[in-house]
């Protein structure tokens, strides 16, 4: 299968389809990942750093899963490290959501928190879906994805119903980063061709739960919502902001220093 | 090793006579018979000073040990190898954390021995005060300083104060794959192109000395190691445990076809040990007093988070306080029946 | 000054069904979830435990090892309590 040649024809355009979407997954889960992984030594607490550096952990776990997937259905042999270490920006398809920065730990939480909730729809519906090995890798995943919105949605709530410094703070992260939420949903032409094949869920119809959820999750935080902004944002077609080239350089970085060395 | 500063920080407490000769021979005698000490039974102050001093700078050293490596998290040059590095640091933090946990016992807040950390009055292993330059230190760190690490922590296994012998079978036990990475990364720098072998040595060049001096100073010239060997909290002298490291460490080095970067180095028949070349302990002094080529960085790092991370700490205390007042806590799912019936 | 940490929680952990939970170590947390959270994070990395419990150590109540000479000694001398004290001959079975 790593090898096989690209099916010629409509069947060859879906499995590319196909392809590009796993590899969007598993952008979001990697640049996610290496995000989480800066903190490590430098929490707030040092039982933080142990539980960011197990988030961190899982969604490496995820990106490996599936760019591994992407790469086989791609049938140009690339594997994993090729696709995390050799792709440039522009050919990253993470939400534009996963590649800001840290901030400081309400911008983490807050991010993390909208990321944990839409992984949360979609794997289970990743699960449900025709694609036998992208349902396993969800099924997988979700398991870890419960988690990391039990530990990211328990910090929304503990920071914003705080003191006024970290109200203040978590108001301010949801601010900065509501912008980027409407790509979770919106779906484009390769989101409605891979749920009409049955691979993916209908993002349609998963977005009313994610906005419940949300909207739940920031009462109990005693926050409030900022109003719904046009968007810009097309991580997931390749069109980032400028803070995933730096990303990319740092983890880049030995695999482009020596090119074809084994690690 | 992790305490070194204790071999030359300082005047170790004596027992005193108030505390009673009678009380201090029993002590002795529970500790001689191999006995385990456990945090209320009746201990020397001084006995309990040591420890504290003695296990807080071990846990600071596991915390400021992960500044080194974290360094390399973020470019780690495969994502396996980043899993494993992220494993790694973690680890450390959790060693951190048993270890500080078992100075609690002894009766000092973790805030405080945190407090001693950053304002620069408590000491960490001076190892940690190099810096990581290449990928290669990643592999180097793994395979001489976690090396060194076990040389010394496996004894403490054994060590009087319970909670602290019982952090430290932990500890030994998750640490064992710590070594392993490191050296695997080596072997396969070593068998790789020019410039991998080539980073490979000079990590070797840069971290051989500083691992040795890891040890602490030598039999010598410290002080007071007699007091700690005779409450079993020690159990072999610093130039026991570095000729040890030494035999061992070499014909790995040579099986990398690596070049250890002494001169002197032999291999003395008459003894069956490795003769090292005198170990030049300005240096280590230096960077224990303050002066290595990272002290400021390492310290302030560890500063900088625990500032930034204080709203977060306080919010959090905030938070709690709050629900408590607005509802008392609920059972636990574990439940009062379930405990009654585990505890048979 | 020092500043005031989150309490301290003892925590406890059963390794498989089938056996009790057991004292592992401890670790701070501001609240309760927090504290099975981080317990789970720090002491469950290497599939430690199916089973959690976490207490506030200031809720243990322990005995004090001063007093173990009045609290232990006295069951010293109830040998009567195991089954060796009493001699049965050795063609006796089932007993």
């Amino acid at each position: 299968m790593i090898l096989a040649a690209t099916p010629a024809g409509a069947d060859g355009q879906l499995q590319q389809a196909h392809s590009q979407y796993v590899l969007r997954l598993a952008d979001t889960s990697l640049v996610l990942g290496q995000r989480l992984a800066e903190w490590i030594g430098h929490a707030p607490a040092l039982e933080e750093d142990l539980a960011l550096a197990n988030v961190s952990l899982d969604l490496i776990g995820q990106a490996r899963l599936l760019l591994t997937y992407a790469g086989e259905l791609e049938g140009q042999g690339r594997d994993e490290d090729a696709l995390a270490f050799l792709r440039d920006a522009p050919e990253f398809r993470n939400l534009a959501l996963a590649e800001q920065p840290n901030g400081d730990f309400a911008h983490t939480i807050v991010r993390h928190w909208l990321i944990d909730a839409w992984q949360l729809e979609i794997y289970a519906g990743l699960e449900r879906g025709v694609d036998t090995r992208l349902a396993a890798i969800a099924a997988k995943a979700i398991r870890e994805t419960r988690y990391h919105y039990r530990f990211s949605s328990g910090w929304l709530v503990r920071l914003g119903d705080g003191t006024e410094e970290s109200h203040e703070r978590m108001q301010r992260a949801l601010a900065d980063l509501w912008r980027f939420t409407p790509e979770l949903f919106t779906p484009d032409e390769l989101d409605e061709r891979m749920s009409a094949a049955g691979i993916a869920p209908s993002l349609a119809e998963l977005a009313p739960r994610w906005s419940a959820r949300v909207t739940e999750d920031v009462r109990l935080a005693t926050l409030a919502l900022p109003a719904a902004q046009p968007y810009p944002w097309h991580g997931k077609r390749g069109v980032h902001t400028e803070h995933l080239g730096y990303l990319l350089a740092e983890m880049q970085h030995l695999q482009r220093t020596y090119p074809g060395a084994h690690w | 090793m992790y305490t070194q500063g204790l071999d030359t920080h300082g005047k170790e407490p004596l027992p005193t006579a108030a505390e009673g000769e009678a009380r201090a021979a029993r002590f002795q005698g529970r500790i001689d018979a191999e006995e385990k000490i456990e945090p209320k039974d009746w201990m020397p102050e001084a006995y309990r000073q040591t420890l504290i001093r003695q296990i807080s700078q071990h846990a600071h050293s596991e915390i400021v040990g992960m500044l080194p490596e974290g360094n390399w998290i973020t470019r780690a040059p495969t994502l396996k190898r980043k899993a494993v590095l992220i494993a790694k640091v973690q680890d450390e933090g959790g060693h951190g954390m048993y270890l500080y946990s078992a100075a609690e016992t002894l009766g000092i807040p973790r805030a405080q021995m945190l407090v001693q950390l950053l304002s620069g009055a408590a000491k960490y292993s001076s190892i940690f005060n190099y810096p990581t330059l290449t990928w290669a230190d990643i592999g180097a760190i793994g395979w001489l300083v976690d090396g060194a690490a076990i040389m010394n922590q496996i004894p403490l296994c054994r060590c009087s104060y319970g909670p602290y012998a019982r952090a430290m079978v932990r500890i030994c036990k998750e640490e064992s794959f710590h070594q392993r990475q490191g050296f695997e990364i080596m072997l396969t720098l070593s068998q790789g192109s020019h410039a991998q072998r080539a980073m490979a040595q000079d990590a070797l060049n840069r971290w051989w000395w500083p691992s040795l001096m890891m040890f602490g100073p030598s039999d010598a010239d410290s002080m007071h190691t007699g007091q700690s060997m005779r409450w079993k909290i020690k159990r072999f002298s610093n130039d026991e445990l570095r000729q040890r490291f030494i035999d061992v460490t070499v014909p790995q080095a040579h099986f990398l076809g690596l070049t250890i970067p002494d001169d002197e180095l032999h291999w003395d028949e008459a003894t069956q040990h490795y003769r090292a070349g005198p170990i030049d302990w300005s240096e280590f002094y230096a960077v224990l007093k303050g002066n290595g080529p990272c002290n400021r960085e390492r310290l302030e790092a560890r500063r900088r988070a625990h500032e930034a991370g204080r709203w977060v700490r306080e919010a959090a205390a905030a938070h709690a306080q709050r629900s408590q007042r607005a509802a008392p806590p609920v059972a636990g799912v574990a439940g009062v029946a379930g405990a009654a019936g585990a505890a048979a | 000054m020092t500043e005031a940490d989150w309490p301290l929680f003892e925590v406890f952990i059963r390794s498989r069904s089938g056996l009790e939970h057991k004292h592992v170590g401890s670790l701070h947390a501001a609240d309760a979830r927090m504290a099975i959270e981080h317990a789970r994070d720090v002491y469950t990395r290497r599939q430690e435990g199916v089973s959690m419990w976490v207490v506030r150590s200031a809720d243990i109540i322990a005995s004090d090892p001063e007093e173990a000479d009045s609290l232990f000694e006295p069951a010293r001398d109830k040998v009567y309590r195991h089954p060796t004290f009493y001699a049965i001959p050795d063609e006796v079975k089932n007993l």
